[in-house]
């Protein structure tokens, strides 16, 4: 822990988070969708973070919002990076014709901004399903873990141990997953943590720009979008919002950081 | 007459390199070689560097396609060891995985029976059963070398193709991996293609020994002849070189 700080913090501050979470899954202060006080009501004993414009607890309301950004940038992740990380070690470690295919394919989804792009895959979808934002974000977050994960796996495919290992009998795919893979890790991990962050403030954007998750979830971007306009009569709506969405963001990219460490 | 473990006939090898508009341009470094190594035999190799020493290591070893000509191997899984021990060992496994991969490949599927191996092949190297636990970059340069030897031993090779094996260890190090080399030829009947530009090595280890180059073998002989009177200009260059130093 003392020679780790980072690390220890950031699981920390997660564990909370993720305590809060599992929590409102059970119970929460009041109903996140109950009207229990008059509108706007500044933060006191019965409301730690006060009232939102339609007089819900918002504190209940952030322990569940928070539950679903969680769950977005998550299972974004798992589908940007599972695909990122195939193609990016198939085309890395093969190289050749194949390589340069998916290479330019990957260039020209590059070439629209991420945003607009789960924004046009959205729009295909439908907006209505929460899956659907995830599955556009996701498919917007692979090119750059596909870039990524080609240059770890193009550079040490060329390490002595690769040849040694290929001289020894193994076959492509144990070389690429057994031997090649946990070399990659140390690159891959912050990658991972960092996409993380992006996808949480992708949700975030994209709910604030009214395409996100369907309104009926409360998510930390939906209830950022809706704080905007009481940012100077009710400042504690935006503040504490938004505050779970900077912790959640630094305590993973914190452990980002502290397993980058911890693997040298 | 012994036994041969590899043939190599009129070898030709290159790289082919394709231009950005796709042309092919083909560079050929190995030119017209031809030698053979008998079982439990050390053969040299000698030559300055880029004369193609390891492009010729990687065509025998099957890594690189020759051009034309042919390379006989007679023996099973031949290995490699390399000049730099560190980037030869995977770097995430201890040593005690990267021993137990050649045997796990071979199909030891009982994991008390792979251990077991790995301790003797460990004890064959010299090697502190307590390193078992570390990893590569916590070894000392020719802990890691006994390592590969190791590793490369428990695949049970006929042939070792050592590419610069003690260049980068300091000289009792260096002392001790050839002594261990020899006694792996005497134990177990290996050969070895020794790769060196070190003369002074090449003298104390090999049987025969080739000189390389500009990819053309130009001389070849018993090493204690070959040493004593050198016929080809290039060789005696070698020598002179080599007795200055």
């Amino acid at each position: 822990m003392r020679k780790n700080p980072g690390l220890f913090f950031g699981l920390i501050i997660f564990g909370l988070l993720i305590a809060g979470i599992v929590t409102a899954y059970f119970w929460t202060p009041y109903d996140p969708e109950a009207f229990v006080a008059s509108a706007l009501e500044p933060p006191s004993l019965g409301h730690i973070f006060g009232t939102d414009d339609f007089g819900r607890d918002i504190f209940s309301r952030v322990m569940k919002g928070a539950g679903t950004t969680l769950a977005v940038g998550t299972f974004t992740i798992v589908i940007g990076a599972l695909a990122g990380l195939f193609a990016g070690a198939v085309t890395g470690y093969f190289g050749g014709v194949f390589d340069e295919i998916i290479m330019r394919v990957n260039d020209a989804i590059t070439a629209f901004p991420s945003i607009l792009l789960a924004l046009v895959i959205i729009s295909l979808l439908g907006p209505e399903k929460t899956s659907n934002l995830v599955i556009a974000l996701g498919v917007a977050f692979i090119p750059s873990y596909a870039r990524v994960s080609r240059t770890a796996f193009l550079r040490e495919k060329n390490q002595n141990y690769v040849t040694a290992a290929r001289l020894m009998g193994a076959g492509n795919f144990r070389i690429l997953s057994v031997h090649i893979l946990p070399n990659t890790v140390s690159v891959l991990l912050p990658a991972l943590t960092i996409g993380f962050n992006n996808a949480v403030l992708a949700e975030a954007s994209m709910s604030y720009l009214g395409i996100g998750v369907s309104p009926v979830d409360p998510s930390l971007g939906f209830m950022l979008k809706a704080s905007q306009s009481y940012l100077f009569s009710a400042p504690w709506y935006a503040v504490s919002t938004g505050l779970t969405v900077v912790l959640m963001v630094l305590s993973v990219g914190l452990i980002g950081d502290g397993l980058k460490k911890k693997g040298r | 007459m012994s036994e041969r473990v590899l043939e190599v006939k009129d070898l030709c090898a290159g790289y082919t390199t394709t231009g950005v508009f796709g042309g092919k341009k083909y560079n050929e470094v190995i030119r017209n070689v031809s030698f053979h190594i008998d079982r439990g035999e050390i053969l040299g190799l000698v030559g300055e560097s880029g004369t193609g020493k390891s492009t010729l290591a990687k065509t025998v070893l099957g890594l690189l396609k020759p051009a034309s000509g042919e390379v006989k191997n007679y023996t099973k899984a031949p290995q490699m060891i390399f000049q730099d021990p560190l980037s030869s060992l995977n770097p995430s496994f201890t040593i005690e995985r990267i021993l137990e991969e050649p045997l796990i490949l071979r199909g030891v599927s009982s994991k008390a029976e792979r251990v077991e191996k790995v301790k003797t092949a460990a004890k064959q190297v010299k090697l502190g059963s307590e390193l078992l636990m570390a990893k590569p970059s916590e070894l000392s340069g020719g802990q890691r070398q006994r390592v590969s030897i190791a590793a490369a031993l428990l695949c049970e090779p006929g042939l070792i193709i050592a590419d610069e094996p003690v260049s980068a260890l300091d000289v009792t190090i260096e002392a001790q991996i050839l002594d261990l080399l020899s006694e792996l030829r005497r134990e177990h009947g290996i050969s070895f293609l020794f790769i060196s530009h070190d003369l002074n090595v090449i003298y104390k280890i090999c049987d025969r020994v080739i000189v390389m180059k500009d990819g053309r073998i130009v001389e070849e002989g018993v090493t204690r002849e070959l040493f004593a009177s050198p016929k080809q200009k290039y060789t005696k260059d070698l020598l002179n070189a080599a007795m200055e130093v």
